[in-house]
Order: structure tokens, then C-alpha cells, then sequence
């Protein structure tokens, strides 16, 4: 039997309403209890958690991990020590690999990657069609077998309503989101930036934000017509915001994420950065309007989660111009401590309101375990030291790629350390003290390292 | 002329007129004010460049330009290696940070770069230590361009401030319109903008232009009218129905011509299509300075490989 008991830290749990000082003890895998004071029982580890917040372990509902078919970008391993090490448990893998994972024989093999790795735990995304091509529907049923949580064909977006509707309909019987980036290619055409004042200015094609935002109102009608579980990715502009609003009033069942360089840059840092790929992102970044439109929609709940959109591109991609260069920046070990920063230390919104996005919500609109510390949970926790101050250094990544808007700059916030299945799996040195201490009563195998034995098993 | 009066530019490259102060602009037309007269002179060539390497990197096709850079950097005599995209590795996939270091390895003093993708000479110029002049990025910009536009009026009115000048035709994908309007809007000119909307791009009021989707009302008061050439690319995308409903509404003919000013100036970059968006009578007519354009093209080139340089002696001398 192993044991964990975190001591002292400031527990903040929305779905439970908690947000004080608390113990939390871990066994077996599962959250044993939560109390104000908890007595340690025999051989059981202790982690002083001081000064730290304890919240349930946070999920990225939108990584893009290049394993199989380009490692040499990232594999689900370096995914996975990068997840860790961002403050993340859960990640949950695009299909968009080489081959695509439109049926059950590689959602297994990542599956079997991410055990093999045993850091975070990766819930695969099935390709929505057979090989993203938009045309016929991909063996959704076996690859939730194997375990996908959710459909997609992102990044492309599913041009054919017509598929669209049957898809949503056909995933009702296996209770899964379908989940969609919302582009509208005639419209969106040879843009790589957000069209507006600045793509004029600096002289890039530009992609209005209505590319996005008609596709997300047909979206809308096809989830009410159908009563399908419909999941926007990564929303870039107010206008898709409000449409969220506006078929919620109308009682259509919807979730939707938001990027979090889209909350924290904008066209504006595209113009700044001399035409670097390393801003360059699809959606793009869009005008300060429609950032400020999304931090008001984080603020007042219409957003559900907040993702990464973890999008490795190697150097030799991202040394291409700015028109040639591909999209995507990677997020898996700086969104938190941007959240931190940006969101939380700048009031946007508060710490429990973070882990709502984090935390929570995530794990209830894909319907996966944990997102709560409530007893018989997995054992899932992150910690953060909302003092801690950190400056992005790239080459101290896990993740094999280094595209990052935010190199060189400094947040204050950032995880302290993150446990999976009761397991510490990544603490960020000196901001956690070593396990053990004069009232483990013996010796504990629970901080092992990365790599031993462990239980990750997801219902 | 004061004698502080400063004959150089402070900085490394030309990368677009965006970045530009109304000073730096003035001193580029003046100094190819003086260098036009090389051109008249028997041995049309002066040593300010000798010894120095200029690349010439076309990653696009381009024959007027390219000649034009040529031409002022031999009257310039500076020793000249021609890149174009058919010979180079850039059309084998080769990265632009490695263009940029091969490049660096034949140590010029000098990179010109006309290059498909908006923002290429940006990233270049950060990243290789040689003067990186940009002639021509994508949909962004062509600085040399507008500043010989702008000598070109300059020489005709004396002045930029104040003139009306009406730039129409495919403004969306045009970087001479983009340059041109930086340039005339900072030097006090009025500028229209004259296009269908399918071909204007989104919130270009804000770059200080007027716009207009009927060429006529735009023409009434001009002093410069300068047409960009229409692509046949364009009416696939459908931004306009054909080339002959394109003509028929918006081309400058000498009908719509007598609505600008009396003498009003046509321009046009080139390569024209004649029957499409400029009649030929108008090309060819008394108020075309479309030559004029390609031989103010290499003064104000050399000015500006002149000013990069660090504008030493006197640009037109002989020794």
C-alpha cells in the first residue's frame, strides 16, 4: 500500500466548493481523504506543500503530439515530460499523426506509448474522418474501444455540413464530443494572420475572423439538430463567443476552449515581431478587440476550458518565412505559469476559477476521470507556487520543440509539482521540499521515479 | 543645401517605406536628384561603390527591376552576383536562415531581394550583418518603387505636399500601393484609393487613404493617376466578373482622364496590360510619364545603395 499525504497546502477544489488550508492523503492511486487535519497512518510519505495550492491535477483537452510519424518533432514520451512538467496530468492527443489515428490500431499503440512513458496520462482524439480527408466517417466506434475520448479532424475543420450532422448524430450512440476547428477555407484562404488594420499594415494575406465565426453557427444548428455533443476548439474571436451565448439561451448543448496565446497576444505582437512563425498560430492571433472579448468570456463562464494547443514545429519548419513557415506554437510548459501571471496575479480571474478551466470543466465535458480531489478520485494533483517566479528558457524544455512566443520572457506563478496516479512525477526544483521528513514512519516508495511501475489506467 | 545636412541614411537597410522619416525620404529624392545626371554623362559611371559586392537575390520573376538594380549599382561600380529563383536552392526547399548564411559566406556588402512572401527581407536583414534593400516582398512592399514614383512627381510639381494623387487597380495584392501610400501620406499628399472592394483590403482607411469603388468620382481633382496592372489570376479568385467588364468599368481611358486635373500625370509601375486597366491612348498619351519612371528607377537606386553605403564624397564625382 502506498501512501502520499500533502500537508499544509491551500486545497482549492471547485467541485467541492473548496478553497482553504488543508491536508490531502493519497493511497493506493485514489484521493483516500480530505480534512483540515489529517493524521498520517503508518508508512506513509509526506509532502509539505506550504505555501502552495493543491488542486486537482489539470488536463489539456488540445495537444498535438507528432508520435507516429515525425519524432524527431515530439514522441508521446517527450509530450508527456512536457505535460508534467507544465503542471498538466492529462493530456488529451489530436490524430493528426502520420499514420492518422483514424482507427483502433493506433489509437492502441498510444495508448501503449503513454504507459510505456507512465508520466501523464493521454487520452487519444480519433481522426473525426478515414485519413482527415473530410469525406467518409472514420471507425469511431472501435477507436473508442481502444480509448479515444473524443472525434476530430483537427486542425482541419469539416468542411461537408452534411458529414458534419451524421458524425454528431452517429457519436450520441458512443457519448463523445465531436469536436471542431472552425475554419471556413474559401474564406480564410492564403491568410496567415488575423485580417484587420494590421495584416493591411504589415502586408500579410489575412484571414477574417467571420471565417471562423460562420462556421461556428452552422455548427450550432447541426448540435441542435442533432442533440449531438459539440466541443469548439481553441475560439479566437468575439463574435464566435457570442454565438456560444446566443445558442445557450437556446438551450443547445455546447462546450468550447480557448488558446491561451489568444488570450495573452494578439495581432499586434504579430506586427512586433518582425514577421517571425514563431507568432504565427491558426486561428491567429486577432486584434487586442477580440482578445479583451475573450478574457471577458473566460471572466463571465461562457469559456469551459483553457488549452495549450501544444503544437511542436521544428526549427527547420519554423526557419522557413513567415507565408511558408507552419502554425502552431508549443504551450504543454508555459500555460500555466502564463495563466498564472496573466490571468490570475493580473485579476482577470481568480485561482478556483482557473482550475474550473484547468481542472474541472475539462474533465466533465470530455467525461474523464479526475478534475476533482473528491475521495475515490484518481489520485491526480498539481501544485503551484503562485510566488515562484520563472523565465521561459527553451532549451530547458522536455519537449523536443522550442517554438514558443514567450522565450526569454518572465510570469510569476508556476507549478511546484505534479503528482499522477498518487505518484510525483515532476517537482520544479528547490520549490517543493523532498519528500520524507520526521514523520514518515518509514521509508516510502511513492515519490519513485519516472518510469516505475504505475496503475495509469483511465475509466 | 546646410552643410550638417546628413548624407547617409542611419540605418542598415531598406526594408519598406513603413519605417521611414519624411527627412529620410527628402534625402533619398535629393540625392537622386543629383546622381539622374550621371545618365547624361559620355562614361555613365562614378567609383562611389567600388570594391563593394551587391547580391541580387530574385526569388520572384522580375525583369524591369532587377535590370534597374543592376544598372545602378555598374554605374555605381560595384561588383554585381545575380541570384534568380530558376538557378537557386530556394526553390528545393532550402530554409531562408540558410539562404542567409550561404549568402554571408560570399560576404557582400549588399543584398537586394525581391522574394514571393511578405516579410522575407525582415527577417534577412536581422539576421545576416549586410545592407538588405528590398525589392519587392509579397503583398507588403516595394520601397524603390514608390520613392521613384515620388521623384517622378516630385520633379513635375516640385513638391509632394498637397498633390492629389489616385492609385487604382488591384490594391489588395499590390505592395507598390502599400509603399506608395507610407510614402505620399507621410509627405503630406492626399491619397485615394480606386477599386472594386473585392480588390481593396480590409481597414485600408486607417492607413490614412481614401477610398473609393468607382474610379470617377476619385479622379475629379487629381494631379496623379497611377494604374496597377490587373492580373488574370485575380478574376479566377473572383474579385471581378473578366478583364473586359474590368475595362469597361475601371480602367483609365481619356474620357476619365479629362475628369482629373488639367496635365494630371499617369502612372503606372508596369508590366501594363494594355486594354485592361489603362487604354493605350492614355499610356502612350502626352500625359504619360511611364518612361520617365523606369529612368528616374535606376537615380533613385543608386541613391539609396549610395546613402546605405554611408553616402562618402560627392555622389556624382568622378574620383
Amino acid at each position: 500500500m502506498s501512501r502520499l499525504l500533502i500537508r499544509n497546502g491551500r486545497v482549492v477544489d471547485p467541485s467541492q466548493g473548496l478553497d482553504q488550508g488543508m491536508d490531502v492523503l493519497l493511497e493506493d492511486g485514489h484521493v483516500a481523504a480530505v480534512a483540515e487535519r489529517l493524521d498520517a497512518p503508518a508508512r506513509t510519505e509526506e509532502l509539505d506543500a506550504a505555501g502552495l495550492v493543491v488542486a486537482p491535477g489539470f488536463i489539456d483537452l488540445h495537444v498535438h503530439l507528432r508520435e507516429p510519424g515525425s519524432e524527431h518533432v515530439e514522441t508521446i514520451a517527450t509530450g508527456a515530460a512536457a505535460a508534467v512538467a507544465g503542471g498538466f496530468t492529462s493530456v488529451c492527443c489530436t490524430g493528426d499523426t502520420v499514420p492518422v489515428n483514424d482507427g483502433p490500431t493506433v489509437t492502441r499503440f498510444i495508448r501503449e506509448r503513454a504507459a510505456a512513458a507512465a508520466l501523464a496520462r493521454v487520452y487519444p482524439i480519433g481522426a473525426l474522418s478515414v485519413g482527415r480527408n473530410g469525406e467518409g466517417m472514420a471507425e469511431i466506434g472501435e477507436m473508442v474501444r481502444e480509448g479515444a475520448v473524443a472525434v476530430s479532424d483537427s486542425p482541419r475543420s469539416v468542411a461537408d455540413a452534411g458529414l458534419m450532422r451524421r458524425v454528431l448524430e452517429y457519436c450520441r450512440s458512443f457519448d463523445i464530443p465531436v469536436v471542431v476547428h472552425e475554419e471556413e477555407g474559401s474564406l480564410s484562404g492564403r491568410g496567415v494572420m488575423h485580417e484587420g488594420e494590421l495584416s493591411t499594415r504589415i502586408g500579410l494575406h489575412g484571414m477574417p475572423a467571420a471565417a471562423e465565426e460562420v462556421m461556428v453557427a452552422r455548427d450550432l444548428l447541426l448540435a441542435e439538430l442533432t442533440a449531438g455533443r459539440l466541443h469548439l476548439a481553441h475560439l479566437s474571436s468575439a463574435g464566435s463567443l457570442g454565438l456560444v451565448r446566443m445558442a445557450r439561451r437556446r438551450g443547445i448543448d455546447v462546450s468550447c476552449e480557448v488558446a491561451i496565446h489568444n488570450l495573452v497576444l494578439s495581432d499586434a505582437d504579430v506586427a512586433s515581431s518582425t514577421y517571425h512563425p514563431n507568432w504565427k498560430t491558426n486561428p491567429p492571433l486577432r486584434s487586442q478587440a477580440d482578445r479583451e472579448a475573450l478574457l471577458e468570456a473566460v471572466y463571465d463562464g461562457t469559456v469551459d476550458a483553457l488549452v495549450s494547443d501544444h503544437s511542436p514545429c521544428h526549427s527547420d519548419e519554423k526557419d522557413l518565412d513567415f507565408n511558408d513557415a507552419p502554425s502552431g506554437v508549443v504551450g504543454l510548459e508555459t500555460t500555466v505559469a502564463v495563466a498564472l501571471d496573466r490571468l490570475v496575479h493580473q485579476r482577470v480571474i481568480g485561482i478556483s476559477q482557473l482550475v474550473r478551466l484547468l481542472s474541472t470543466r475539462p474533465a466533465e465535458i470530455f467525461r474523464l476521470p479526475g478534475g476533482t480531489l473528491k475521495p475515490g478520485s484518481p489520485a491526480d494533483v498539481t501544485l503551484l507556487d503562485l510566488r515562484a517566479r520563472i523565465t521561459v528558457d527553451p532549451t530547458a524544455f522536455r519537449s523536443r520543440s522550442r517554438n514558443t512566443p514567450f522565450a526569454g520572457q518572465a510570469f510569476k506563478g508556476a507549478p511546484a509539482a505534479t503528482i499522477v496516479g498518487g505518484r510525483v512525477v515532476w517537482r520544479r526544483n528547490g520549490s517543493v521540499p523532498a519528500t520524507g521528513g520526521a514523520r514518515a514512519a518509514s521509508p516510502s516508495r511513492a515519490g519513485a521515479k519516472p518510469g516505475a511501475r504505475s496503475s495509469r489506467r483511465s475509466g | 543645401m546646410p552643410v550638417e545636412a546628413a548624407t547617409s541614411l542611419a540605418r542598415k537597410d531598406l526594408v519598406g517605406i513603413a519605417p521611414l522619416t519624411p527627412e529620410e525620404i527628402q534625402l533619398v529624392l535629393d540625392t537622386a536628384e543629383e546622381l539622374l545626371e550621371v545618365a547624361r554623362r559620355p562614361i555613365k559611371k562614378v567609383p562611389a561603390l567600388r570594391g563593394r559586392a551587391v547580391i541580387n537575390l530574385f526569388m520572384e520573376p522580375s525583369t524591369r527591376t532587377r535590370f534597374s538594380f543592376e544598372v545602378a549599382e555598374k554605374r555605381l561600380s560595384a561588383d554585381t552576383l545575380n541570384f534568380s529563383a530558376s538557378t537557386s536552392s530556394v526553390t528545393k526547399g532550402e530554409t531562408l536562415v540558410d539562404t542567409a548564411r550561404n549568402l554571408m559566406a560570399m560576404a557582400p556588402d549588399f543584398i537586394v531581394i525581391r522574394h514571393p512572401n511578405s516579410g522575407a527581407p525582415h527577417r534577412l536583414a536581422e539576421i545576416v550583418p549586410a545592407s538588405i534593400i528590398n525589392a519587392g516582398d509579397g503583398i507588403n512592399e516595394h520601397p524603390t518603387q514608390a520613392l521613384l514614383d515620388g521623384f517622378t512627381m516630385r520633379r513635375h510639381f516640385g513638391y509632394l505636399e498637397g498633390l492629389t494623387v489616385v492609385i487604382a487597380g488591384d490594391i489588395r495584392h499590390s505592395r507598390v500601393a502599400r509603399s506608395n501610400a507610407f510614402l505620399l501620406t507621410r509627405m503630406g499628399a492626399d491619397v485615394r484609393f480606386a477599386a472594386p472592394a473585392s480588390l481593396l483590403p480590409l481597414d485600408v482607411e486607417k492607413l490614412g487613404v481614401s477610398t473609393h469603388v468607382r474610379l470617377e468620382p476619385a479622379l475629379e481633382g487629381a494631379d496623379v493617376v497611377m494604374m496597377l496592372r490587373i492580373q488574370r489570376e485575380r478574376s479566377k479568385e473572383s474579385s471581378f466578373p473578366s478583364q473586359r467588364e474590368y475595362f469597361d468599368f475601371f480602367a483609365l481611358t481619356q474620357e476619365r482622364l479629362a475628369l482629373a486635373r488639367p496635365g494630371a500625370l499617369v502612372m503606372h509601375p508596369g508590366p501594363m496590360n494594355r486594354g485592361v486597366e489603362i487604354d493605350s491612348a492614355v499610356a502612350d498619351g502626352p500625359q504619360s510619364v511611364i518612361l520617365e519612371q523606369v529612368t528616374n528607377g535606376v537615380a533613385v537606386r543608386m541613391a539609396i545603395l549610395y546613402l546605405l553605403a554611408g553616402g562618402h564624397g560627392e555622389p556624382a564625382s568622378h574620383s
